[in-house]
């Protein structure tokens, strides 16, 4: 079976840090930073980089639709 | 050949809007103007011209149908009397605000409160010094004719279009129910461009969505607004200023009245005039921009000046404003709904002013 | 394989819609206002309606809504959105139009427009949040407020007998001949959000066979108004508006559903 792997792009000035995209990753594939954006707000990144599977279950929640996702097939 | 027909008030304003290829109508029931939307439901205008005509749910949604209709650059109208309009308010400050064209009709009766349905001129403070929040005008219409209630659809479609803001025709319960002959012009054509700068009629692929709003978060921004609303009143102070005048060139007195208040006058100069005092009368026809510079020019030769009106004395201070000290200004009139007679009006400049 | 290598516009599965404007959202952080917005433009982006397509903004904390959905927009007085689209729609029938309003907007001050306008059927779309209190003027009660709930103007809780029952005005709606779709969806986890965007679509779909009005209740969080975390108050609203305010569909294609 075709397993897919998946990268997500935050535009890290317009997160709110709401955490909301974290929750609801199937995979536990994002964190929040340390540092803060110019906003105040601790930024959501892709933590887990092989973890993602592209299903943008995240970008699909974020009120700010900050989220950009691909994904590619691995045929392993 | 001329179209004349036998029409009351309220049915000619209505015929007009028709004619004057207005595309909407939302209005619900008042007395003393319920026909105008009862003429319009009878007339069908939607098969005439497309005229859609709706009663709304009260007069708040009815401003508010008005609104969203002239957002979108259709040539839409209410009409009410004066309780009504006191609810319309709001939206009306948000029409000015957001820069919308539409035609108001205020048939106006007798108030504070419920009131009476008897004709009254005591809305004049709220019809041109505001009514709603916020620094802004109305352009003012006031018919004194059956003949005017039907020009005047026209005449204010057209202001409002000018200027990008709402004209009110300030009618009252004796114009709207009176019945006189009039004269009709042709069917104008209904709109069918629309000025992209402004309206709502879809974002239009490749160019920038229209935004209607009267909302400004940043005061800054909202004060440069602000000034651009006053320079178009300016200019339309400049422009739009419209009166008659009735036997003013030999004048000693003056009457300064408008819509039914006029008619009342002019009877009252030609009894008057019988009995040797030279009365003239002043109308204005718009009432904002008031006619205050023909006027004060007017006033100068003058002993006396009384202005006429169906209220506690409202105009008279507009009239004051314009003409200053140095000529004797009064204020005759009747309040509630009552209507005076051109006798009491003449009696009444004697008392008033020719005694003293 | 490197992240670097997956993020290439040939791999992209989902971005912003270009009918959200660039502008930063003025909600605060995981307000479910935002991807209600989203939603919509998505819809209106893939009916392919944009040209077509004229909204409403109401007044709370979406009056701003024009400034990030890219379509021909206009702010409505408080409450009043649904008698601006009326008149919209009675002079472009063959236009879309919809209306986005909180419950403040579309159960207090604007009930009887709303109310109307459903009874007239007008063919319009009302996207109503309901967040169960108002949110832009700083937490006050609202008539969809909870039983018991704190708001600043409720501060030891509602209490029924002096301030009134919560009330359900989608099932009230939902009573009228001239509503066609009536539908109570959330936009708090992606399936909610994938489903919530069905009923939009759906919604659309009736406007566009006119079929009367066509109304999606999301409910919706306010984590300012409620003092909460953003994720908190999503499980808040899952433990404590849900049960009152029931997801799914509660008239479809103008007959009310069973199990409602
Ligand atoms: C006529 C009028 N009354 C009151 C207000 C103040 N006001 C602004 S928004 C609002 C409540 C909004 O609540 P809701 O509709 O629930 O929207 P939310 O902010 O919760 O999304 C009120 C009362 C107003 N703008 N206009
Ligand atoms: S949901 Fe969006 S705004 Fe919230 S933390 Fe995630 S990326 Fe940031
Ligand atoms: S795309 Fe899916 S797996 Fe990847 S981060 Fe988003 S929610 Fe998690
Ligand atoms: S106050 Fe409430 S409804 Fe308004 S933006 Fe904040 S969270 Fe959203
Ligand atoms: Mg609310």
């Amino acid at each position: 079976m075709a397993k897919m792997k998946g990268a997500i792009v935050v535009d890290l000035e317009k997160c709110k840090g709401c955490e909301v995209c974290r929750v609801a990753c199937p995979n536990d594939v994002i964190a929040m930073t340390n540092e803060v954006n110019h906003k105040g707000y601790h930024y959501a990144y892709q933590e887990h980089q092989d973890a993602c599977v592209g299903c943008a279950n995240c970008a699909v929640v974020c009120p700010d639709g900050v989220i950009t996702v691909y994904k590619v097939k691995l045929s392993d | 050949m001329k179209e004349l027909r036998l029409m009351k008030g309220n049915e000619a304003v209505a015929e007009g809007a028709i004619r004057a290829g207005a595309d909407g109508y939302f209005g619900y029931p008042i007395t003393p103007q319920s026909e105008v939307m009862e003429y319009l439901m009878a007339e069908q205008p939607e098969k005439r011209t497309g005229m859609v005509v709706l009663q709304a749910e009260s007069e708040v949604a009815a401003i508010n149908m008005v609104y969203g209709a002239a957002s979108t650059g259709k040539k839409v109208m209410t009409s009410s009397s004066s309780p009504g309009m006191s609810l319309m308010q709001e939206g009306i400050s948000y029409l000015a605000g957001a820069e919308l064209p539409c035609l108001l009709l205020n048939v106006a009766r007798g108030g504070p409160g419920l009131g009476t349905i008897q004709p009254s001129q005591a809305d004049y403070f709220q019809s041109v010094k505001g009514g709603g929040h916020g620094d802004y005008n109305l352009i003012v219409l006031a018919p004194s004719s059956v003949q005017e209630m039907f020009d005047f659809a026209f005449l204010g479609f057209d202001l409002a279009f000018k200027y990008r803001n709402p004209v009110l025709m300030l009618s009252d319960g004796l114009i709207g129910q009176m019945m006189e002959k009039v004269e009709l012009c042709e069917q104008l054509p209904r709109t069918t461009h629309f000025d992209r700068s402004w309206t709502l009629t879809g974002k239009p692929d490749g160019q920038e969505r229209n935004i209607v709003t009267s909302l400004d978060l940043d005061a800054s921004m909202q004060e440069i607004h602000n000034l651009h609303l006053q320079e178009k009143y300016r200019q339309c102070k400049e422009a739009e200023v419209r009166y008659e005048l009735f036997d003013t060139e030999d004048a000693d007195y003056l009457f300064v009245a408008y819509g039914s208040s006029a008619r009342i006058c002019q009877k009252a100069i030609k009894i008057g005039r019988s009995e040797g005092i030279k009365i003239g009368l002043l109308r204005p026809i718009t009432l904002w921009p008031f006619p205050a510079k023909p006027l004060a020019e007017l006033a100068s030769r003058m002993k006396g000046i009384l202005s006429v009106e169906q209220s506690a004395g409202q105009m008279v201070e507009d009239v004051r404003l314009s003409v200053g000290s140095g000529v004797h200004i009064e204020h005759y009139g009747r309040m509630g709904g009552m209507i005076p007679t051109p006798e009491q009006v003449l009696e009444n400049l004697k008392k008033l002013l020719i005694a003293k | 394989m490197d992240i670097k290598d997956i993020i290439k516009p040939e791999n992209l599965v989902y971005q912003k819609t270009s009918l959200m404007t660039d502008k930063p959202l003025s909600y605060c952080p995981g307000c479910g206002h935002g991807t209600a917005h989203r939603i919509l433009m998505e819809v209106i982006e893939e009916m392919g309606i944009q040209s077509e397509t004229i909204g409403v903004a109401p007044v709370g904390c979406s009056v701003l809504a024009y400034d990030f959905m890219n379509v021909d927009m206009v702010g409505a007085s408080h409450g009043r959105a649904p008698a601006v689209a009326t008149g919209i729609k009675r002079c472009w029938p063959e236009k879309f139009v919809y209306t986005y309003q909180g419950d403040g907007d579309l159960a207090a001050i604007g009930t009887a427009e709303t109310i109307h306008a459903a009874n007239r059927g007008e063919n319009i779309t009302i996207i109503f949040i309901n967040n169960g209190i108002y949110g832009m003027t700083g937490g006050q009660m609202a008539p969809t407020t909870l039983p018991g709930m704190k708001t600043s103007t409720s501060p030891y809780g509602r209490d029924l007998k002096s301030m009134g029952n919560p009330l359900k005005m989608t099932e009230l709606l939902a009573q009228l001949p001239g509503t066609c779709y009536v539908t109570r969806q959330s936009v708090h986890s992606p399936r909610n959000v994938r489903r919530a965007k069905k009923a939009i679509r759906a919604a659309f779909e009736s406007q566009k066979e006119n079929k009367g009005l066509s109304l999606v209740e999301i409910v919706s969080n306010c984590n300012s108004g409620w003092k909460m975390e953003p994720v908190a108050s999503n499980e808040w609203m899952v433990d404590n508006m849900f049960p009152f305010y029931p997801l799914g569909d509660i008239k479809v294609d103008g007959k009310l559903v069973n199990n409602q």
